[in-house]
């Protein structure tokens, strides 16, 4: 009986602030007018942003996620070989961790924007002959960069946290037996240390990509809507445009492909039951 | 004694004062953070027993008044909005009449026009004009030598705007013009209040006209000359005062900043007129007070306050929102507001001047009425598409809108018997 009373907060608290909206969400997307509906879906695939919001968000997935586990493993490698300071560096590289979304986004807003820190220096260097507008509608490709940049910055933490503390349980055994076999260190990276990482790569891949599907407030800060992405249209759908209906709908397409995602990786990073 | 007793009074008036509940004063206007803050330290400041401001969303308003009345549970005794955003409430049965207050303020000397605007064409005085803006244009003196030959500032059309900004673009190698296009700015009201009356003299029936088609044409060329940053402005005036937009268009209150900071760099005027005349948006907020306000008295004395003289100056001293009574401006009004005012009352008095009222009837589909407008805006500018077919197919959304809220044509369109129709 005891451990039913234990998770049973837990449970009540999914139950009220996870389950419950779910319903009331799928609710919303499939109805229209009290009746059972794909109208909401319509509209939304009908919309002339749509399809710049799928090919935005996934885009920025691809080049943000796997920018930001290499970063987060060098950088996890490189702190293993560190000896004083080490938590100094630790927490530095965990700063962004501790800003919110917005904040980060609006750092960034004051790096790349007109007047920003990026211009002034270009400006004094002379790479430019006056400010360039890097964020319009007429410079997708460095409006991309700055959006992809900012999200790598600001959530690599997170992903280097997880794979510290992988590596801080990697057993020294391995490693010292490839060496003495001399195994190059490269060799012994990718035959060692990288597939015994493998549940914590999981675990920081599986996060960060449903993290980053739902991309918001950096997106918007410096995207504005020049840079739709899926969350930032459901946020317009529910806040200008007034329609729960579509929102909704867009709520359910970002949670389809977060659940996607997530299966995707369970199966294609498992580690089979003999090496657990 | 005497002393003595009125001190025992004032006391226990003050007292009571703190006892009692502030008034719930809804508003779907000055909504922005500052602007809120100015309301409460401000312009409320003095009134007691003191209220509590409350900023809301336009379309959320509707929702949230038919949801207390659905529950029976009312917590707002005051509300304000504009015109178009309190119609929808009228049919609901929310508001009430408040001719006996309408009675009471007689002196205070309220404008005729603004005051019959309240009745929604019955009877009854259903609210009471608090204040009202428009939108502007606001330009850098720097830009003044580039205007057109010939050309009255005050008098402006759309053709010499676009020579202007081709002009200003020689001069200074920049695209200096701007408008608010960002995320919360009020770029549909552009086309809805200013573009498209100027060309059509209409806004719902004349949508896909060849007129409308002529319109979008020339304004995607006068694009050309447009900061492309306008699709992250939201307030003009921040653009202004860093010098990326030499020549804005907004609402007052979003330009007020610029006109104050700096009354010697900048000058305020009319917007322009197209063929069909000079399409102009006032905006008149009122007050309304909902049926089962928990309290009434409470909210007329609030209505009291609001529309007394001197709150109606320092409403347009702080909040870039203007006198709807005979309040006279003072003389000491700072340069940046006689500026703005000046411009208002030019638009106002403009003999093309083609008046366009806010969205009307449109209630919680007014968000997606503002979305055709800023759809087709992204489709014909932004990305170049035919202006015919954009126009058909956003027509046919603006008409499947006017058919789900059954909402008659409003101003400029003419008056018509069931729901406004795009022809």
């Amino acid at each position: 009986m005891l451990p039913y009373a234990l998770i049973a907060p837990t449970v009540l608290f999914l139950g009220v602030l996870f389950v419950i909206p779910l319903v009331q969400t799928v609710a919303l997307a499939f109805q229209v007018k009290g009746g059972w509906s794909l109208d909401n879906f319509a509209t939304m695939a009908d919309d002339l942003n749509f399809h710049d919001a799928v090919v935005n968000t996934f885009r920025l997935v691809a080049v943000a996620v796997p920018l930001q586990l290499v970063f987060a493993i060098g950088m996890a490698m490189m702190l293993r070989r560190i000896g004083k300071g080490r938590d100094l560096i630790l927490w530095i590289w965990s700063i962004p961790l501790g800003i919110s979304d917005l904040a980060a986004g609006l750092v960034w807003l004051a790096i790349v924007n007109d007047q920003g820190y990026l211009n002034s220096v270009l400006f004094r260097l002379g790479v430019i002959a006056r400010p360039e507008s890097w964020l319009t509608y007429e410079t997708p490709a460095a409006l991309f960069f700055a959006v992809a940049i900012a999200e790598i910055w600001r959530a690599t933490a997170i992903v280097l946290l997880i794979i510290v503390a992988g590596v801080q349980v990697l057993p020294k055994e391995y490693g010292e037996a490839a060496e003495v076999f001399g195994a190059s260190p490269w060799k012994s990276f990718t035959r060692i240390t990288l597939p015994l990482l493998k549940p914590s790569i999981q675990t920081a891949l599986i996060l960060r990509t449903v993290l980053a599907f739902e991309a918001f407030a950096v997106v918007m800060a410096i995207g504005g809507r020049n840079f739709p992405v899926i969350i930032s249209e459901a946020f317009t759908w529910q806040h200008f445009n007034n329609d729960s209906g579509v929102a909704a709908s867009y709520a359910i397409v970002i949670m389809a492909i977060s659940i996607v995602a997530t299966l995707v990786y369970l199966v294609a990073l498992r580690t089979p039951a003999a090496q657990r | 004694m005497l002393r003595k007793t009125l001190f025992a009074l004032s006391l226990f008036a003050s007292i009571g004062a703190q006892a009692a509940d502030p008034v719930v004063f809804l508003s779907t206007q000055l909504r922005p953070l500052e602007a809120a803050q100015t309301v409460r330290t401000v312009i409320l400041k003095d009134f007691k027993p003191g209220a509590e401001f409350v900023p809301e969303q336009p379309a959320e308003l509707v929702t949230r008044l038919k949801a207390e009345a659905q529950a029976g549970k009312h917590t707002i005794s005051l509300i304000a909005g504009v015109h178009g955003e309190l119609q929808p409430l009228v049919p609901e049965g929310i508001l009430t009449p408040l001719d006996d207050v309408a009675a009471a303020l007689k002196d205070r000397g309220f404008a005729p026009d603004l005051m019959s605007l309240g009745k929604f064409g019955t009877d009854k005085q259903l609210f009471i004009p608090w204040m009202q803006a428009t939108y502007i244009m606001v330009a850098n003196k720097k830009a003044l030598p580039y205007l057109p030959k010939g050309a009255d500032i005050n008098a402006l059309t759309y053709a010499q705007l676009a020579e202007w900004g081709d002009a200003l673009q020689k001069a200074t190698g920049k695209r200096v013009l701007g408008f608010p296009a960002g995320p919360t700015g009020l770029m549909h009201r552009f086309f809805e209040g200013f573009l498209l009356p100027s060309y059509t003299g209409g806004v719902v029936t004349t949508f896909k006209s060849p007129e409308a088609e002529t319109a979008w044409t020339e304004f995607a060329a006068l694009w050309k000359f447009v900061n492309p940053n306008s699709t992250n402005i939201n307030f003009m005036q921040e653009a202004l005062m860093t010098g990326d937009v030499w020549v804005g268009f907004d609402h007052v209150a979003r330009m007020i900043d610029a006109l104050q900071k700096q009354p010697d760099d900048f000058v305020a005027f009319p917007a322009p007129a197209g063929p069909k005349g000079r399409g102009w948006m006032p905006v008149l907020v009122g007050l309304g007070i909902p049926k089962g306000a928990p309290d009434v008295a409470g909210a007329k004395a609030l209505i009291d306050h609001l529309t007394r003289a001197d709150i109606q100056i320092t409403t347009a001293k702080v909040a870039g929102f203007f006198p709807v009574t005979s309040a006279p401006l003072p003389t000491d009004l700072d340069a940046g507001n006689k500026a703005a005012v000046a411009a208002i009352q030019k638009t106002g008095a403009a003999i093309d001047g083609i008046a366009a009222l806010l969205p009307v009837g449109l209630g919680a589909k007014s968000g997606e009425f503002d979305k055709a407008f800023l759809d087709t805006f992204q489709l014909i500018v932004l990305r170049g598409q035919p202006v015919k077919a954009v126009l058909e197919k956003q027509g046919a959304t603006v008409q499947r809108l006017m058919t789900e809220t059954a909402a008659p044509c409003w101003k400029p369109d003419a008056a018509s018997t069931g729901a406004c129709q795009v022809k």
